[in-house]
């Protein structure tokens, strides 16, 4: 059974880890191999039905564009917006350094 | 004792002048002071605000106002409720502390109708696990018997009702954590239909899926909170216009000619025979009543699991993307660059089973990966969605478990995702099809766990589904009986 497995190797976590942003410690990188391995295989019963002529169902209610008159109401006030800030620079959100001005 | 009255009584004893909101209120903290020391229900809770809007209450019936439907009530919302008051957690240390700045539709609604909400409930952080084990704080027990969970993943909401605390709770339901830690606590626990009550405020897991609902003893006071949240909100460009009944005027329907779905697929491998065996015996009180019972297939059902798991997860990768450490939330000391702060920043604040959801969620939409995850999970779903159409082409409703087992022993699946993962295998199906489903007490195993019958209708058919429950109430005593670790 375990050789069918659809392995998910580590390298492929590590690159799974970086597109959601997650930093991972080795442990749970091995763990997650080893648990997201097992489920993907889980999940690959689905292969047994032919889904060709099915349409994708991405909601249980028929969407459509929802409309509002284009009128102004209270928004957040910015203290109100930045009072769960972790960390606040005057009225706005402080981050890191994200341009090196030596490059520039 | 007022607090495992229902809300009919309570409203009678207000209009009668025998007790005023602020007894009510008090009572019901007394009962919280004994039993959540052992149940662990709450994550939060506030006596001196509490007490404060149930004097406002008192003033205005003094004053000759006319009561709110849920004047007086005492109740919990799961901690993934926005509330301007206190904090709204999600059970993760990424929003241990974070103070919401409005109050989520339903918080509303209830304010509006009377309701005092004393406190906020413990869940699954952000409402993923089927056993409230997986709260970044502390595990809920349940109040039949402390060593076993309360099922998930609402069950603070849950157990908070088991245990005579409040008289009724709100809990959402993506892929059961309504109906399941209902069916573990031997309480009443509903999904609506998707779209019937706003998820404006609800913290999303999984939009598509998501649903907020009701937890009570008896399916009439589900059917008052029900008819207070539901309808339309602008705020929730999937909430249903449709026009909101009094589903207090639907609990009389007559189970006389009713027809009820059976599929072998609820009761295959894996079912405990003793729940089998409550769950039948359920369907057969139905029958003497004069429900007559159709045979139904629903052949996509055994893949449900699969395709929830994909759906589900990629919803919630993407929804689980704004908590970067910027705006709100946990934030890692010290960042050198805006990378590391998001990745620190997530790493240190999600929990595991949160972490491996984003992770399979995000491996399922990624590019090569799309089309033999996401996409084909959206189109199992479809197919799951016909076979339901086609079964009601013939039935009203259809019965079956909500658990396979009576609740498990706390730690006993916490190291096996994937069996963990297997629990909803009898309620993933439904809010895959946007549809509603009810868990109602239905008897108890060997060991004194309660038992749930599910009753699932099609989108919008909650009043015939609360028909046959609140008479299926009337033939049974089950919902009447107290938890061991119940206050009252």
């Amino acid at each position: 059974m375990s050789d069918q497995l659809q392995e998910l190797t580590l390298e492929a976590v590590r690159s799974v880890a970086h597109l959601a942003r997650l930093q991972l410690d080795d442990a749970e990188i091995v763990r997650y191999s080893q648990q997201l391995s097992r489920i993907l295989h889980y999940v690959d019963q689905l292969n047994e039905l032919d889904t060709q002529d099915v349409p994708p169902m991405a909601h249980a209610v028929a969407t459509h564009n929802v409309f509002r008159e284009d009128v102004i109401v209270d928004p957040l006030s910015t203290e109100q917006a930045l009072r769960n800030a972790p960390q606040r620079g005057g009225d706005y959100f402080q981050v890191p350094k994200v341009l090196d001005l030596e490059d520039a | 004792m007022i607090g495992t009255n229902s809300i009919r009584e309570i409203q009678a004893a207000l209009r009668n002048k025998t007790i005023s909101v602020e007894e009510i209120v008090r009572d019901c903290f007394r009962r919280l002071h004994t039993a959540d020391p052992k149940v662990n229900a709450f994550i939060s809770h506030d006596e001196s605000r509490s007490i404060e809007e149930a004097r406002e209450w008192d003033r205005r019936i003094a004053r000759g106002d006319a009561l709110g439907p849920l004047c007086g009530v005492p109740m919990a919302v799961k901690d993934n409720h926005c509330t301007k008051f206190g904090t709204t957690t999600c059970g993760s240390r990424i929003l241990a502390s974070y103070q919401s700045p409005y109050d989520a539709f339903v918080v509303e609604r209830l304010h509006g109708a009377g309701a005092i909400i004393v406190g906020k409930t413990n869940l699954d952080e952000f409402a993923m696990g089927s056993s409230t084990e997986n709260s970044a704080f502390f595990p809920t027990r349940n109040p039949w018997n402390a060593q076993r969970v309360a099922g998930g993943s609402s069950g603070g909401s849950a157990a908070a009702v088991a245990a005579d605390i409040v008289v009724a709770s709100l809990g959402s339901d993506t892929g059961g954590s309504i109906r399941y830690p209902a069916s573990h606590c031997g309480v009443v626990g509903l999904k609506p239909t998707y779209g019937r009550v706003s998820r404006y405020g609800l913290v999303a897991f999984g939009s598509s899926l998501d649903q907020i609902g009701p937890f009570a003893r008896t399916v009439e006071d589900a059917a008052k909170v029900l008819t207070v949240i539901a309808g339309h909100d602008p705020r929730d460009a999937t909430s249903l216009s449709n026009p909101v009944p009094d589903f207090q005027q639907s609990l009389n329907r007559p189970l006389r000619g009713l027809r009820i779905g059976m599929s072998d697929e609820y009761f295959g491998e894996g079912l405990d025979p003793q729940v089998r065996s409550c769950v039948m015996s359920a369907i057969q009180e139905l029958q003497k009543a004069g429900a007559k019972t159709v045979s139904i297939h629903l052949p996509h059902m055994k893949y449900a699991i699969a395709a929830y798991y994909l759906v589900a997860t990629a919803e919630a990768s993407s929804n689980l993307a704004r908590f970067d450490g910027v705006h709100y939330g946990h934030r890692t000391s010290k960042p050198l660059t805006m990378e590391e702060l998001y990745s620190k920043s997530r790493g240190e604040g999600f929990g595991s089973e949160v972490k491996r959801r984003i992770m399979l969620g995000t491996y399922a939409l990624s590019s090569g990966y799309y089309d033999a995850y996401y996409l084909k999970a959206m189109k199992v779903r479809t197919l799951i969605r016909r076979d339901f159409d086609a079964a009601f082409e013939h039935v009203d409703l259809i019965a079956s478990p909500v658990s396979p087992t009576t609740a498990f022993n706390l730690g006993e699946k916490s190291q096996d995702p994937l069996a963990m993962y297997l629990s909803d295998i009898y309620t993933v199906s439904i809010n895959l099809a946007g549809i509603a489903a009810i868990s109602i007490p239905c008897g108890f195993d060997g060991m004194g766990l309660p038992i749930g019958l599910q009753l699932i209708a099609p989108a919008l058919g909650e009043e015939t589904m609360l028909g046959a429950a609140h008479q299926y109430q009337i033939l049974t005593d089950f919902h009447q009986r107290h938890a061991p670790l119940s206050a009252a």
